[in-house]
């Protein structure tokens, strides 16, 4: 039996998720990725003497728009708060965050586990600003500061504790992940920072009210880090739960080589924030009006897209959960549409060759060629008997390499199917002709011969012949 | 008369009819610096080779746009940042502090082409009223060298009672600017908060900081106040309202004037010269044909608790950021980061601003927050609403500015609280963010007194237009402090 | 309430102050005493009056989401106390 069989796991999950504003939340400094250290700052952002902050407006929004697609209430009035805090990449020693009125709260997000739905509660949705990046001398002596990055927009996510599994934790991430993209409000990758994630996780025997004493987790850099870390957790606590001991509240640091978690006690003091308005900003005032106006930018998101699809095109729930876990995808789909009617088959070569061709070379959606209006022309070629489904593989393989038009590839390949009926004939004749013993083991009840011609007559015509042709064609001529 | 006494206007026209240069008036300038600096100290830092090269190329730029500010010379108080001229806020940790950029203010007179004479001495952050907290050096009044020139804005009320500037930018906090004009006999104008950016402005208390003129008459003020008062897209609590034309207000017509007079300012506390200076001046305003009653503004009593609860615990927050890693001066050989931190800021503060960080910090801490920093907030409702009340019925209102004359340096040294309660008529005034001018209304013991008129959000304009009433009617201002 | 020496270390350290022991002292005394003055609010009923963080009713301040110039590398590093390749170097911090 499982040491956690006696336990149940409780996750409350925090995610920030920086906000692709084109300048940053205070400044007109540039939010890019990736310039020279300390190029992307100015008086205001280095936190000089006398500088002050002016609220970006597509931040507002871009958080606006996060809450509402979280199924938050957004706050009619709320405004900003310091968090006062010395640390060397905080340049005021202090963060402008949103303490006791953020943006959003009250929101839930659905995920599916298991074939399961489950409902997990946002608490709430604020806005704050980004640090700057900290670098380590090697031996210790010293550390770097670049703040590039101080002052990107950032909501923070805090969700209900209603997560109970490490696997739950990773469809929550997920699911919020496409619903920031699908939102268009983040570039939202775990690799690059722009998504990061902190948990508190706790056990508690089952059947039990109280929640058990529970330990943060920091620095999990991607979804798989953070499925790792919290089923390290679990079993780390579970196992000083069963030893009679006791589960220290503190905050722990996820190894990811080690594949460990470590204590950061001692390492960071008791923290008092001493949190208050923020005298250098004014309120924010979100009326009705405002708020049609952002909620009307928001797009059908992945739970409406996905049961559209399985009503709208009779596809299997699962199909439609594969097509909707990211917009783009989705998006393609719908634009092959336009151009096929078969959404079955569309889903099919998106979910097995499109996919697996994207996950064999490592690529994404952009960098593949092929467009959606390709694979819905394709699969009219198909239909129409222009070219057969093992050539469209063939074909669908250069759409994605080239971006070219189907029917383009198919004339200068020369891969139209032969559906000549005279055509064929003469080269199933001149098989038969040439496989005397084939033909033999068929008649002598060996239908396994069949394929063998079927093969050959193949080989013949560079698989371009009508398999259904070729098919009753052979065998008329062997029957008769 | 010396050119010093002339009007800004006046000065304005000389140069217009060329009887004047601009090189003249700067190096006119840095002569009266030169003899009396020594005794007054003024000034922390001076910008002579930029300032005469300045003044050369007005000089010899004869085709410019002339406002009536092009070629004055001008002081800024210490805590305005300059680009390229060394700001200190008249701290330690900053005395190597290099602006890179220049503040909202500064720019403007850099547009109105006055010419920028130095930075002056203040009370270290702001925090205090007599400049004996500046890092650097004592500044001294010059009607009485033995006393303070109050402060924060010491440096630039005593640098324009001494004739070394023409005007001076000052910051006002809780006083900071009315309290020095009254103690050094010039004229001090703290605008309504959010008339003038803050933008450039070293933050000692956000929500009460205003930048505003000191200057020697009161049609300076209006003029100097034009130059800088407007709306700012970097400052998201500067005001966009438009802004009158002041010069045009000072009609000198008070008639029917309704001036309403706080009991409270003019209750224990207050020297019977002074209070006698401001009963002088009530009957001077009526004889002008404006008319006063004593009216109650009750909950002074209560000002000076909330105002260093909420400065100081904005102050706490504000003055984080000098932490040593950006700029300012680093300790050395830190053991760690911490020590970085600890020893930078121990060694770069003085023991006033540590005490109002230390009280700050606790007044927000956990805990603490709503029985010291929310009541504050509260109360400071309760004493804007006085105001608001008040001006219901009164087109201004009148008082000291200080309740005694400038005290000797050293006298209060070491009580912080007896300091604190200094500032009894200007804090009130400064927490419902409402504007009030300081004017000379005469002498007491041979030393300046200041009479407070106070006025009506962003109504900048009556209270120049009474304080202008009141001066021309009188001769007070034209008193100097003999050096 | 009363503060002690002790509450004086725990203010002092978060504020990032070192002081002496003259220094705790002489705080002590003196936030006592400007802590006991503050006490006089505490005369005042403020149930039900809005805390004032702003004396104007001003909401709704913001600028359009524009890249601005940001400073030249040579300012930034203007005044840096120490700085390494373009950053800002402070000692070790711990990971």
């Amino acid at each position: 039996m499982s040491i956690l069989a006696p336990y149940e796991t409780v996750v409350g999950l925090e995610v920030h998720v920086e906000l692709h504003t084109k300048s940053k939340i205070f400044c007109g400094c540039s939010t890019s990725f990736g310039a020279p250290p300390n190029t992307h700052t100015c008086p205001v952002c280095l936190g000089h003497p006398g500088v002050l902050p002016v609220l970006n407006r597509q931040a507002v929004e871009y958080a606006m728009k996060a809450a509402m697609a979280l199924n938050c209430e957004i706050a009619e009035w709320c405004k900003f708060d310091r968090k006062n805090y010395f640390y060397p990449d905080s340049p005021k020693a202090y963060q402008i965050s949103q303490y006791d009125q953020p943006i959003g709260a009250g929101g839930w997000i659905d995920i599916e586990v298991n074939g399961k739905t489950k409902r997990i509660g946002i608490t709430r949705l604020h806005l704050e600003e980004d640090a700057g990046k900290l670098t380590h001398i090697d031996g210790g002596l010293g550390s770097l500061v670049d703040f590039n990055r101080v002052g990107t927009p950032l909501v923070e996510i805090v969700s209900e504790p209603d997560i109970r599994s490490p696997e739950e934790a990773k469809a929550y991430l997920e699911k919020l992940r496409a619903i920031m993209l699908y939102c268009d409000v983040s570039d939202v990758k775990m690799e690059e920072g722009s998504m990061r994630c902190d948990a508190n996780i706790s056990l508690r025997p089952h059947g039990q009210e109280k929640f058990g004493t529970r330990a943060e987790l920091k620095n999990m850099n991607s979804f798989r880090g953070v499925q790792r870390g919290l089923e390290y957790e679990q079993i780390r606590q579970a196992e000083i739960l069963e030893s009679g001991g006791e589960v220290v509240q503190e905050t722990r640091r996820w190894d990811e080589s080690q594949g460990k978690t470590f204590s950061m006690r001692g390492k960071e003091e008791a923290h008092d924030y001493r949190y208050f308005p923020d005298p250098d900003l004014v309120r924010l005032h979100i009326d009705q009006e405002w708020q049609s106006r952002v909620r009307a930018s928001i797009p059908e998101l992945p739970d409406a897209r996905q049961a559209r699809y399985t009503e709208q095109y009779g596809l299997p729930s699962y199909d439609a959960g594969v097509l909707t876990a990211s917009m783009k995808l989705a998006d393609f789909f719908e634009e092959s549409l336009k151009y096929t009617s078969d959404a079955k088959a569309s889903a099919n070569w998106i979910m097995g060759d499109l996919l697996g061709y994207l996950n064999s070379n490592g690529l994404e959606l952009d960098q593949a060629k092929v467009t959606g209006q390709g694979l819905g022309e394709m699969i009219g070629l198909i239909e129409k008997g222009t070219i057969s489904s093992k050539i469209a593989k063939t074909v669908f393989k250069t759409m994605i390499e080239t971006g070219k038009a189907p029917q383009t590839i198919v004339e200068e390949q020369g891969l139209v199917q032969i559906s000549d009926e005279g055509a064929i004939l003469a080269i199933v004749d001149k098989v038969i002709a040439a496989n005397p013993q084939s033909v033999e083991d068929f008649r002598g009840g060996k239908d396994k011969a069949i394929g063998f011609l079927v093969g050959q007559i193949m080989k013949e015509t560079k698989g371009k012949a009508n398999p259904g042709l070729v098919n009753k064609m052979l065998m008329d001529r062997l029957k008769s | 008369m010396s050119l010093f006494d002339l009007r800004l206007s006046e000065v304005h026209n000389r140069l217009h009819h060329k009887d004047l240069s601009v090189s003249e008036l700067v190096d006119a300038s840095f002569k009266r610096i030169g003899e009396t600096d020594e005794r007054i100290g003024s000034f922390l830092t001076l910008n002579e080779e930029a300032a005469r090269l300045e003044a050369r190329k007005l000089d010899d730029n004869a085709s410019a746009e002339r406002g009536i500010l092009y070629g004055l010379p001008v002081g800024v108080k210490d805590n305005m940042v300059t680009e390229g001229l060394r700001t200190t806020c008249a701290s330690q940790f900053l005395s190597n502090y290099n602006p890179i950029y220049d503040g909202t203010a500064v720019s403007k007179l850099r547009e109105a082409q006055s010419v920028i004479i130095g930075k002056l001495n203040m009370d270290e952050f702001a925090m205090g009223g007599s400049n004996e907290n500046s890092a650097f050096k004592v500044t001294r009044n010059p009607w009485d060298l033995s006393r303070v020139p109050g402060g924060s804005s010491g440096g630039s009320a005593a640098a324009v009672a001494a004739g070394q500037v023409y005007y001076a930018l000052g910051s006002d906090t809780g006083g900071s600017i009315r309290q020095p004009a009254a103690y050094c006999g010039v004229v001090g104008l703290k605008p309504t908060y959010g008339l003038v950016s803050r933008y450039g402005l070293v933050a000692f208390a956000s929500s009460l900081d205003q930048i505003g003129p000191i200057t020697k008459n009161v049609e300076d003020a209006a003029v100097v106040l034009q130059a800088i008062a407007g709306h700012d897209q970097r400052d998201s609590t500067s005001a966009n309202v438009e802004i009158p034309d002041y010069l045009s207000q000072l009609t000198g017509d008070v008639k029917g004037l309704r001036i309403g007079v706080p009991k409270e300012y003019l209750g224990e506390g207050i020297d019977p010269q002074v209070k006698q200076r401001v009963m002088e001046a009530l009957k001077q305003f009526e004889s002008l044909g404006a008319v006063w009653e004593e009216i109650s503004l009750p909950h002074t009593d209560y000002a000076i608790a909330t105002y260093y609860l909420l400065a100081s615990s904005e102050a706490s927050s504000n003055l984080a950021r000098f932490d040593g890693v950006r700029y300012g001066v680093r300790a050395e050989n830190p053991d760690n980061l911490i020590d970085l931190y600890r020893r930078s800021r121990s060694e770069g503060f003085g023991p006033e601003v540590k005490r109002r960080i230390m009280l700050g910090t606790y007044a927000l801490s956990s805990g603490y927050y709503d029985a010291y920093y929310k009541k504050a907030q509260q109360v400071r409702t309760l004493i804007k609403q006085d105001f608001d009340q008040a001006f219901e019925k009164y087109d201004i209102i009148v008082g000291p500015t200080a309740p005694t004359v400038a005290f000797p340096i050293g006298a209060q040294v070491g009580d912080p609280l007896t300091m604190y309660l200094n500032d009894i008529c200007t804090i009130p005034v400064s927490l419902a963010g409402v504007p009030a001018i300081s004017v000379p209304c005469g002498l007491a013991d041979g030393m300046p007194v200041g009479l407070q008129i106070i006025g009506k959000p962003f109504d900048e304009a009556t209270v120049l237009r009474a304080a202008h009433a009141y001066e021309e009617s009188t001769d007070h201002h034209k008193l100097r402090a003999a050096l | 309430m009363s503060i002690t020496v002790k509450d004086v270390e725990h203010v002092a350290n978060l504020a990032r102050l070192e002081l002496t022991e003259a220094e705790k002292e002489q705080f002590t005394g003196q936030l006592n005493a400007i802590l006991k003055y503050a006490e006089k609010l505490n005369e005042l009923n403020t149930d039900g009056i809005e805390p004032t963080s702003h004396v104007r009713p001003m909401y709704n301040v913001m600028r359009e989401d524009k890249v601005a110039e940001s400073l030249p590398i040579e300012k930034v590093l203007l005044n840096a106390p120490d700085e390494e390749d373009g950053q800002f170097k402070v000692p070790a911090v711990l990971e």
